[in-house]
């Protein structure tokens, strides 16, 4: 379990896909039928067909950050889009909240955006032709409320997003983060309890893009929010992600926390996109830890389990003996030797 | 790769001229030899066109019509009644806005009666001071873009009024007012159901071609057929020629919407008319508010033809001055409807690139500025037309309104002027008139006469195929098929030939001007400005100079016609090599070129599709202005279609000749603008 963990497994999920299937072309219907499993590229392009969404099925549960990840085409905003229904999904079924998405009428889905979703896109989306606070206030007027409130709760929200003083800028007068965190907040304004976000940094120079990440850590921290978080930056979705899902050719390769997509990548794809991640930066202690071993003696440092291994790699390599690793109770859990951590962070081998 | 391509297109073009010369020579010319001229298969369309247009009207759909004088139900066709509802609403409503302007009585009766007004005499409702007006245009103008545009206001205002054109040009602003938000309306309808239904979209745009490219003249015969003469029936054929700018822009900008802006009003709730009405139409505001201003332009270009059959204002006015050959008084009027048009157009475009800027919290008064201040523009301006009616004898107020045709007046000076010119320069005149004509243009006209329908066939679908292809070359074929098959092929040879000679001496004209203005940023400014400017002049105007100098004949209309179409030619010219990107300008420098090699080199190759598509506009400016050139006499088909106007059978045939002008367009039309588009997108330049 990794530490942010928010994965509360005994809930009942609140979004959950089960055999999503999004073909595109005309005669995609044909191609499923009779089809279970995962559906031939080849024999796709054969019937003038491109596969974006193939099989996915996974859950995302309340509070948990999932991150979507793969290289530009693999299907993670067809997968975004069929979820938050801006594409119909050709075949499979969503639930959100156990409710039948797809099942739902327009008035239904209506209901569903006014209140329950919110979405952030890679090129924000704004409204050109309205001020900030007309963009937050958008949704919310949108659902009916009256003007004078939905202004006054536009405030809020930018002042939230940190873009006091600029609320009656038109988009085009602002800087691109700037225009994100109005992205940002219009889609925070109706309280959504499920958070898209496709690729929302990814228009954005380095500088900003790690700002608007801090952000939106705080952020979430603060609103703790059910999140479908898409990009194609691996440091990004380890930053971020409570789970990651890589995607290859509409295929979620693999769906797991970071440490484990490091540690034990399920495909050949999936090994060489993680090769070259720095390990050291992004796995931590109790990632790689043994066992509390009874009959060893321990060094006499203790480290967190909860450290990043860079920021205590030196101390543990300078112990002769292994060293022990405790939580935050200052309980014994398991230790940790200097060879092994040599081992995990420049061995291409995985942990034995 | 591309050398032996353009060497083949060359070989190509060479193999077709020579056939089309070999065919000029060898078919024998007999009316009964198919190769020279086609049979008039289509004779009977006019008159097909008038049968059914009368069966509308008379019998068909017979409804029961309940009528309060007799007392009784009538037998009406459910079309008459339509066409004559439409009408009357229109008249109701132009009558309206024009007594709100002028004063008057007709909204009132037409509530009323007239016993009733006679019993009460204040029901006569005064006109608006111009003062007022004038307050307001003023106002418009600051509000909308600030000083300048206030004062070009002032100006024009003050210039029709002192000018005693007041009473005209509000009857000419009333009609423009009342045409040109049923055309938006329309407009926008239509484009939004475009854009939601591709079937639409399909069915629409030929229609909205033929439209474009129909000359004003033959829509004036049907609608006086339908609806009757009047300012309602020039409102309908200036709400039909106005609509289609707009449909196309509604399009065009609903179309650009981003997706995302639109996923993005989706996910944040939108229903299926907030999408429209909050997402899709504010978003493409701009496209939209160009579409408008497109409108206003194209109602007061049709002011001056909507004379023809009906309206009231400066067109007629400026009719009866050119017929009577007054050209000072048609050159004031000119002015007036220039510089009516020029405020309209700045104000439109001023509200279309205006951001809407509100704040949260404003006091009532900053709130109803606008409001009030134009109340108290209103109220000062009746006080002073009140205070004028001490000082001035009675039908003269000169602060209430200027009597028409009692303003000073610089006509005598115009008129001086153009003896003048015509005294001194007579035999220069003269004698290139007698040049053109004899030495150019009968020649050419005797050229294209000789041509065996079969080399014209041949020249024009060779021509689409090697640029564009077979499916260019069939539709060319089909549009000169029909106008082959009707009677005017002729005439239609006539109007081709005066429409090239001018297209061609403006292309040649606006290239050099347009190459010369885009060297120098300054002259790039200028140009485009100037292009600006007379491109708001309404098509007749550019007549009033010529004849002044040339008086009624061919030269004239050619002229006319070579100043209006070098404006496009011009322009597109300037636009074309200014678009070169940056980067491409740089290799070029960093290679060594030097300024000649780089405009041969580099700046034309690259802004030779936009050139293209700017002499795609030039054949159809041409064009339109050698038809509307028959008002001062000409022999080719406008002649014919001014013709019909008067002829009580006149529908069909006028819609023919439409169509047949509208075709040959559309033929130059398909051939340039597919091959420019396509080569732009080879070019990589969007
Ligand atoms: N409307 C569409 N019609 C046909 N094919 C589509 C459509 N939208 C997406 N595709 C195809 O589906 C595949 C997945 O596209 P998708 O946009 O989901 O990729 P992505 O992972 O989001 O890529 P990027 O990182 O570039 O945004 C691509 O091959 C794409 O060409
Ligand atoms: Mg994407």
């Amino acid at each position: 379990m990794p530490s942010r963990g928010r994965t509360a497994g005994e809930e009942k999920p609140v979004i959950e896909c089960r055999s999503v299937y999004k073909i595109f072309g005309r005669h995609a219907k044909s191609l499923l039928d009779g089809t279970e499993g995962f559906i031939d590229a080849d024999a796709a392009k054969e019937a003038g067909c491109i596969v974006g969404v193939n099989n996915a099925s996974f859950e995302v549960h309340a509070g948990e950050l999932l991150v979507i990840m793969g290289l530009s085409g693999s299907g993670k905003s067809t997968l975004l889009r069929c979820i938050s229904r801006l594409t119909e999904a050709t075949a499979g079924k969503i639930f959100i909240e156990g409710q039948d998405l797809l099942a739902m009428n327009g008035r239904q889905l209506l209901d569903m955006r006014r209140s329950r979703m919110g979405m952030v896109f890679q090129n924000f989306g704004l409204l050109p032709h309205k001020t900030v606070l007309e963009n937050i206030a958008f949704p919310l007027q949108m659902k009916g409320m009256k003007t004078r409130e939905s202004v006054s709760r536009a405030r809020d929200m930018a002042e939230l997003v940190g873009l006091q003083g600029r609320e009656n800028y038109f988009p085009r007068e602002l800087s691109g983060g700037q225009q994100q965190r109005v992205g940002i907040a219009r889609s925070l304004a109706v309280e959504p309890d499920i958070w898209f976000l496709d690729e929302p940094f990814s228009a954005l120079d380095p500088l900003i893009r790690k700002e608007m990440q801090d952000e939106f850590l705080r952020l979430q921290e603060v609103l703790n929010k059910t999140i479908l978080f898409v990009t194609h930056d691996f440091d990004e979705a380890l930053r971020l992600a409570d789970r990651i899902a890589i995607m290859k050719e509409g295929i979620i390769e693999q769906l797991d926390t970071p440490a484990s997509i490091i540690l034990q990548p399920a495909t050949e794809y999936v090994r060489k996109f993680t090769q070259d991640v720095p390990r050291e930066k992004v796995l931590r202690i109790e990632d790689v830890m043994n066992p509390v071993d009874e009959t060893e003696e321990l060094s006499d440092l203790r480290v967190s389990k909860d450290l990043i291994i860079e920021t205590v790699a030196e101390a543990i390599l300078n112990q002769p003996r292994p060293v022990g690793v405790v939580d935050a109770d200052d309980r014994l859990v398991g230790s940790l030797h200097a060879s092994h951590v040599i081992n995990v962070l420049f061995g291409t081998s995985q942990r034995d | 790769m591309a050398a032996p391509r353009i060497s083949r297109k060359t070989i190509g073009f060479g193999v077709l001229f020579s056939v089309f010369l070999l065919l000029c020579l060898l078919v024998n010319p007999s009316d009964a030899n198919w190769l020279w001229r086609l049979p008039p298969l289509l004779k009977d369309l006019p008159f097909i066109i008038n049968d059914t247009v009368q069966n509308l009207l008379f019998e068909w759909m017979p409804i029961e019509v309940y009528d309060p004088t007799i007392d009784d139900y009538e037998t009406k066709p459910l079309f008459r009644e339509v066409t004559r509802a439409i009408s009357s609403t229109l008249l109701l409503i132009i009558d309206a806005v024009r007594e709100v302007m002028l004063g008057g009585v007709k909204t009132i009766v037409a509530f009323t009666d007239w016993n009733f007004i006679n019993e009460n005499p204040w029901l006569r409702w005064p006109a608006l001071p111009w003062t007022v007006i004038t307050g307001w245009a003023i106002l418009l103008g600051y509000r909308l873009q600030g000083t300048g545009l206030a004062a070009l206001a002032a100006f024009s205002m003050v210039y029709v009024s002192v000018f005693g054109q007041w009473e005209p040009s509000m009857q000419t602003l009333s009609f423009v007012l009342v045409a040109a938000p049923v055309s938006v309306v329309l407009g926008l309808g239509l484009g939004i159901w475009a854009f939601r239904n591709r079937a639409v979209e399909a069915a629409l745009n030929p229609l909205l071609n033929v439209a474009q490219t129909m000359p004003h003249y033959s829509y004036l015969v049907p609608v006086i057929v339908l609806f009757g003469v009047g300012d309602h029936a020039a409102a309908i054929a200036t709400i039909i020629f106005a609509t289609p700018p707009m449909v196309r822009l509604t399009l065009l900008g609903l179309k650009n919407v981003p997706a995302e802006v639109v996923e993005a009003g989706i996910m944040n709730g939108c229903g299926r008319f907030q999408l429209l009405f909050r997402v899709l139409v504010p978003t493409a505001k701009r496209d939209v508010l160009i579409g408008v201003n497109q409108v206003v332009m194209q109602c007061l270009a049709m002011t001056v033809i909507a004379s023809f059959i009906g309206a009231q204002g400066l067109g007629s006015n400026l009719m009866i001055a050119l017929n009577s050959l007054k050209v000072g008084t048609g050159i004031e009027i000119g002015l007036c409807i220039v510089l009516i048009a020029v405020v309209l157009d700045r104000m439109s475009l001023a509200w279309a690139h205006k951001q809407t800027d509100y704040f949260a919290d404003l006091s009532f008064f900053e709130r109803h500025r606008l409001v009030i201040m134009l109340v108290a523009i209103l109220v000062a301006g009746c006080l002073l037309a009140w205070a004028g009616s001490f000082i001035f004898e009675e039908g003269r107020n000169y602060l209430y309104i200027v009597p028409h045709n009692k303003g000073i007046t610089t006509a005598p000076f115009w008129q001086a002027a153009v003896d003048w010119t015509w005294d001194t320069f007579f035999f220069t005149l003269k004698g290139f008139n007698e040049f053109l004509i004899t030495k150019v243009l009968f020649p050419m006209r005797d050229l294209y006469l000789g041509m065996p329908v079969i080399a014209t066939f041949v020249l024009m679908m060779g021509t689409a195929f090697l640029l564009d292809g077979v499916k260019s070359a069939l539709i060319v074929g089909v549009f000169l098929l029909f106008i082959a098959f009707s009677e005017y092929w002729d005439r239609a040879l006539i109007t081709a030939y005066m429409a090239s000679f001018s297209v061609m001496v403006a292309a040649v004209v606006g290239l050099v001007v347009g190459t010369l203005c885009a060297q120098n940023r300054l002259a790039t400014r200028v140009a485009l400005l100037v292009c600006d400017f007379l491109q708001t002049f309404p098509s007749f105007i550019y007549l009033i100079p010529v004849i002044m100098l040339f008086g009624i004949t061919d030269t004239s209309v050619i002229i006319a016609s070579v100043v209006y179409a070098m404006v496009p030619a011009t322009r597109y010219t300037v636009e074309g090599l200014r678009s070169v990107p940056e980067v491409i300008q740089e290799a070029g420098t960093m290679s060594g070129v030097s300024r000649m090699q780089r405009l041969v080199q580099i700046e034309f190759p690259l802004a030779f599709p936009h050139i293209m598509l700017g002499l795609n506009q030039t054949v159809i400016f041409g064009l339109f202005m050698v038809i509307i050139g028959a008002f001062i006499g000409t022999t080719d088909l406008g002649q014919l279609i001014l013709g019909a106007i008067s002829d009580p059978r006149g529908t069909g045939i006028g819609l023919t000749l439409g169509l047949c002008v509208a075709f040959i367009g559309l033929a130059v039309d398909q051939i340039i603008r597919t091959w420019a588009e396509r080569r732009k997108k080879e070019l990589d330049l969007g």
